[in-house]
């Protein structure tokens, strides 16, 4: 257990990141304009629906009475159902994220953690429930943004990520966000474990162009970011070839999971604008919460 | 000293080291290059590949190559190589070494440079005490005997003099040297006048070496001009095979730019001692010549200046007193304007008083009798200063009083009432024909054509001195050219007319060669000693060793005694000097000098230039060994995979140098003149100049899209630097530390201005400038347009063109609403013209335009087209910009179009007239 003060000065040094990724999560969310997503039919929401003939089972107190004051009878005003949905995150912080190919670009977490963020404004305020594994069950309003927020910024020591075991509610949504190139086993146990309770979802695997490329050259040891792997290799450039031969069978291999279970995949470069992938995973849960 | 051919080594020893290249090649075989650690996650996706070769962990083998290569040359250079080893000179205790440092040395003075270093650096080996001295520069007081790397700081300090070594101070110079040393003497290879003393003297203190280089020098007499044709002598030491030499003419063009004018050869017979060569130039091209040098030759002896004997004269021409119109070819002034118009700069005024301020050299009166007494006194001051008074004689002369009682100072000669006609209708003699010129005539030689003849002139009153001053007579003794010499110039009467009434002489090819040879005589080739004594020379231009010209106008003036001396010194180097007078050269060739070479006893050694030269090459291997090793490094990453970010970083800078500024500007002519293109005025404040392009872009693309004005994209200028003439309109932001034009600028803006170019000048202050009287921009922008050429300004009046040329607008509005745009103001005497509702107002565009509305923010679009700064609220801010956009349409079509549409006034008095 760490000390109190080492704990405060850390939270003091996460926090002080917080503000720049929340401004930056809330314009993200400003360029995806959230829409109306009701059931159309009418119910328990904000929106209006329709007015009504009151019903001699209506409750006296749910008649409009401004509508009803312009006709013999009395009215209901009846508001579209919207129904709230539940979607749960995972946000990959282990060590591999950290990864960044070219000075000017942000490191993979950055990017996830922006997107996760982001996603979440999104959601909350169109008054969705978001939790966060593996420890945050999914929760409605505001009030939840900063915690999220606050444990998206911690980092773990391990090389490669894996979804925790965590039990999400059923019939809700998941979000995978991570680089996928670690044992993908528990990624598709995971999944699959996920789609058996119904749960739906998008898996986004976030990657830096120079992984995809693999331009080096000449005599290299290969490190993973926490160094516990390692591949040496004399001629970094007659891997190339096979190394996106692994890479594309990697992406099959998620891709081919994703149908299975019927979720969404898509690969994302830290080189691309954040919008385009907040924009398609809106979308993405958008179509699952309509089903 | 060991060595291998050519090859000697100081240190041989160390070539042993050698033998470890084979050692090192195994050991560079063993080790591959180091690993480059990376982190890199994907390395889970690596895990279990193997590498198909195991080539590379060896060293490759042209970079082992290249190291042993570079080891060797360094160990090749440590070992100290000297090409050509020269066997150490015998001797010790000091060493004088001599040099003669005169011009005839200049040709040749690096290699006598680099001898002098050699001898310093065996004179250090050997730790004997040296002194180096020129004897053209002698050492004050006791010649300094020191350790020879004190003389080998100063060797590159030590310059051939433009004259030769003065034996006096020679002979004070020999009495302060200690009494033994050797001396090493560099000769100029020219036997002068204090060679045998000081050899004597020298000889007596030690061993004497000479050394001279084998090429002659050479030496170029000045030019000489006669009967238009220059004649150069080149000279050189007796003895010699035959040559050829190549000599050029240098001197400004019509710009003041100093080019070469002409070019000859002249050549050596086997043998000569001279070659010569005549060149005939055009008059105007002769003018123009400064300096006549033997090509290839760095010597002031091989360099001839010319002074005013080539020059072009100043004639002044008193003209038109009678102020009627007169037939050209009955005129006297035709004839002397052809004949003096290709060689002399012509000055015609009808008064006295403007010729005479212009310093002419010869002033010519055409059948002037009286002049007014201030007029004589100032034309006798004039003649006794050394000007020519030419007279031509003529009907009013004939007639008048002057000169027959006494001697008019004006005139060479007393004159007899009325003259003579000869041949003409009333009378029975033929037209006189000339006599030939008198040997001591300044015409001699000229050939008299025979159809010259004359029919009537002046006569002169039979005198003493009548036949001394006859220069040209006719063929029965009567004087038709008189001379008088007055004071420093001289007057000179042709008797007869300046046009073809009197004599045909004016017709003929003879008339253009006495003018000449009168011009010409004003000045004497070379003035005599007398003629020299009491005179001040003032010092134009020197040559120095070398023979290159420089400016000595800094130098002190030099008494006329001292020039008549001619003997070149510190004090007087070969140059030209001007005084009063005009213009003299001094030059070190003479036409009669003679280039002996030096003969030399047989008791002194004597060395050529012939020795190969010793080379310390140590320098050149351990440059190379390095060299190598640096390209070791860059292939060492580059085979590491290193070096990818260096070979665009080369690539980068190998593009950025091709790039140089000359481009840059045909660039911008081409980019502005290619199209109609808006320019801007970069302020240095990147922001505001972003604004002003992005601003004028936006303009541009709306003019594009709405009229036939087709704009290019905008163009920064820089005012201090472009040409702003392709610009039709500029947009000048003006911010609180935009920098005041420099006074280059200022004009350039001022042509540009007046050339019809326009100005939009934006303080971006109105919301600022309706609060405060001024702001800091306004007080920027005043302080720059207080050089410019503006017209007194008025607001925009309501019927200003500006309302008008395209759109109707009434108020101009940028970012900003409101407040007074400002333009030319109108002439008062505008009148509004009838049935229109605008003035008939002036011709001109406003050259211009003076606002706070920062416009270009209200245009300003970004790449995409949108628009980049933000403009009051929703729609109103839309409406804004649209506005903004017609004024700025307005004003484009104001800047190209130009009054057309004020011309509208007119369209009802044009209606009218076309309906009749």
């Amino acid at each position: 257990m760490s000390h109190p003060a080492t704990l405060r000065s850390q939270s003091e040094a996460l926090a002080a990141n917080l503000p720049a990724l929340m401004a930056q999560a809330h314009m993200l969310a400003a360029s995806v304009l959230p829409g109306a997503h009701g059931r159309k039919r009418a119910g328990a929401g904000d929106e209006f629906w329709q007015y009504r003939q009151a019903t001699s089972s209506d409750w006296g107190a749910r008649i409009d009475w401004r509508r009803s004051a312009r006709a013999d009878v009395h009215f209901v005003r009846e508001t579209e159902w919207q129904a709230a949905q539940a979607v749960t995150l995972w946000v990959d912080r282990s060590q591999a994220m950290q990864f960044t190919g070219h000075k000017s670009r942000a490191a993979k977490a950055e990017r996830a953690r922006l997107l996760g963020l982001a996603l979440s404004v999104l959601l909350l305020k169109g008054g969705e429930r978001v939790g966060l594994m593996p420890d945050m069950p999914p929760r409605a309003g505001r009030a939840q943004l900063d915690p999220l927020a606050l444990s998206l910024v911690t980092d773990t020591d391990q090389d490669y990520g894996t979804p925790p075991d965590m039990a999400l509610p059923s019939h809700s949504q998941a979000v995978f966000l991570s680089d996928f190139l670690g044992d993908p086993k528990p990624v598709q146990d995971a999944v699959g474990r996920a789609a058996d309770r119904g749960i739906g979802g998008a898996l986004v695997q976030i990657l830096d162009p120079v992984e995809e490329e693999f331009p080096y050259q000449g005599r290299s040891i290969f490190e993973s970011m926490a160094g516990a792997l390692r591949h040496e290799t004399l001629r970094a450039n007659d891997l190339q070839t096979r190394y996106r031969a692994r890479l594309a069978e990697r992406r099959d291999m998620l891709a081919s999971l994703a149908r299975v279970t019927g979720w969404q995949l898509l690969t994302h470069h830290t080189d691309q604008p954040a919008s385009s992938a907040l924009m398609w995973l809106w979308q993405q849960l958008d179509a699952g919460r309509g089903r | 000293m060991f060595s291998i051919g050519p090859l000697g080594f100081a240190s041989p020893l160390l070539l042993a080291a050698l033998v470890a290249l084979p050692a090192l090649w195994w050991l560079l075989r063993a080790v591959p290059p180091a690993p480059v650690i990376r982190r890199f996650p994907g390395v889970a996706l690596l895990i279990g590949l193997k590498d198909e070769t195991t080539e590379t962990d060896k060293t490759p083998l042209w970079l082992l190559l290249l190291r042993a290569l570079a080891v060797a040359a360094l160990i090749f250079g440590f070992a100290g190589p000297v090409l050509n080893p020269q066997a150490a000179r015998d001797g010790d205790g000091p060493l004088l070494i001599a040099l003669d440092a005169s011009w005839a040395s200049a040709r040749d003075w690096p290699r006598r440079m680099d001898r002098v270093t050699d001898l310093l650096s065996e004179a250090q080996r050997a730790g004997r005490p040296v002194a180096v001295v020129a004897l053209t520069d002698l050492p004050p007081g006791e010649t300094p005997f020191r350790a020879a790397d004190f003389w080998a700081e100063r060797v590159p300090g030590l310059t051939p003099a433009p004259f030769t070594a003065d034996p006096d101070s020679l002979s004070d110079w020999l009495t302060e040297l200690p009494a033994s040393f050797d001396t090493y003497w560099l000769s100029d290879g020219l036997d002068h006048p204090y060679r045998a003393d000081l050899l004597t003297a020298l000889q007596t203190r030690g061993a004497v070496t000479v050394y001279e280089t084998s090429r002659p020098p050479l030496a170029l007499a000045p030019p000489t001009l006669r009967e238009g044709v220059i004649s150069l002598t080149a000279h050189r030491p007796a003895g010699l095979p035959a040559q050829t030499i190549e000599i050029t003419a240098t001197g400004r063009d019509p710009a003041g730019i100093e080019r070469l004018l002409h070019r000859a050869e002249a050549e050596f017979a086997a043998g000569a001692t001279t070659a010569r060569v005549d060149l005939t130039l055009q008059p105007e091209l002769r003018n123009r010549i400064t300096r006549f040098q033997i090509a290839g030759e760095r010597s002031a002896g091989a360099v001839a200046l010319s002074d005013d004997a080539l020059q072009r004269r100043k004639v002044a021409l008193l003209t038109g007193r009678e102020g009627r119109e007169g037939l050209d070819l009955l005129s006297p002034f035709f004839y002397l304007r052809q004949a003096l118009e290709p060689v002399a700069d012509l000055i015609e005024s009808p008064s006295v008083d403007d010729l005479l301020l212009t310093a002419p050299d010869v002033l010519i009166l055409v059948d002037i009798a009286q002049l007014a007494e201030i007029e004589s006194a100032q034309i006798l001051d004039f003649v006794n200063d050394g000007g020519l008074l030419l007279r031509f004689a003529g009907p009013r002369l004939a007639a008048s009083d002057v000169a027959r009682a006494e001697e008019d100072p004006l005139l060479p000669v007393r004159l007899r009432i009325g003259g003579r006609t000869v041949g003409g209708a009333m009378s029975w003699g033929a037209p006189r024909e000339l006599r030939e010129f008198s040997n001591d005539s300044p015409f001699a030689g000229l050939s008299i054509p025979r159809d010259v003849t004359i029919s009537a002139q002046v006569l002169a009153q039979p005198d003493p001195a009548l036949s001394e001053r006859t220069i040209a007579a006719l063929a029965d003794g009567t004087p038709l050219v008189t001379r008088k010499f007055s004071g420093e110039g001289q007057v000179v009467l042709i008797h007869t007319t300046a046009n073809a009434e009197w004599s045909s002489l004016p017709l003929s090819g003879l008339f253009v060669q006495m003018l000449e040879r009168l011009a010409v005589s004003t000045r004497p080739a070379a003035p005599t000693a007398e003629a020299m004594a009491g005179t001040q020379w003032q010092p134009e231009r020197a040559l120095d060793g070398f023979g290159q010209i420089l400016d000595a106008s800094q130098r002190p003036v030099i008494p006329g005694e001292r020039m008549a001396e001619g003997r070149f010194g510190p004090d007087l180097p070969p140059g030209v000097y001007r005084s009063a007078a005009g213009s003299l050269a001094l030059n070190i060739g003479q036409p009669d000098m003679e280039l002996r070479p030096t003969q030399w006893p047989a008791s002194v050694i004597v060395e050529r230039d012939t020795i190969a030269e010793e080379r310390d090459l140590t320098a050149l291997f351990l440059t190379l060994g390095l060299g190598l090793l640096l390209i070791d490094i860059l292939a060492a990453l580059w085979v590491s995979g290193r070096l990818r970010n260096a070979t665009a970083v080369l690539a980068l800078l190998t593009l950025g140098l091709h790039h140089g500024p000359a481009q840059a500007d045909d660039r911008l002519a081409l980019q502005a003149t290619s199209d109609m293109v808006l320019g801007h005025v970069l302020t240095g404040d990147t922001r505001v100049d972003q604004v002003a392009r992005a601003g004028l872009l936006g303009l541009s693309r709306v003019l594009y899209a709405r009229t036939s004005v087709e704009p290019g994209p905008p163009i920064g200028v820089d005012i201090e630097a472009d040409e702003l003439t392709f610009f039709p309109f500029l947009y000048w932001p003006i911010t609180e530390d935009t920098p005041i034009p420099s006074d280059a600028a200022t004009a350039r803006l001022n042509r540009y201005l007046r050339g019809g170019g326009m100005i939009l000048f934006d303080t971006r202050d109105a919301e600022l400038a309706g609060l405060t009287r001024t702001t800091p921009e306004a007080r920027r922008l005043q302080a720059i347009a207080r050089a410019l050429d503006i017209p007194p300004l008025e607001p925009v009046p309501d019927d200003h063109i500006l309302t008008r040329t395209f759109y109707l607008i009434q108020d101009f509005p940028g970012r900003h609403t409101g407040r007074d745009v400002w333009v030319e103001a109108a002439p008062p005497d505008a009148e509004r013209a009838e049935g229109m509702p605008f003035r008939n107002l002036n011709d001109g565009v406003t050259p211009v335009i003076i606002g706070g509305h920062d416009w270009a923010s209200a245009w300003a679009v970004d790449d995409q087209g949108r628009p980049m700064v933000r403009l009051g609220m929703g729609f109103s801010g839309e409406e804004q910009r649209e506005m903004a956009y017609r004024f700025g349409i307005n004003l484009i079509t104001h800047v190209l179009t130009g009054n057309y549409k004020s011309d509208q006034v007119h369209v009802p008095a044009l209606l009218e007239r076309l309906g009749q």
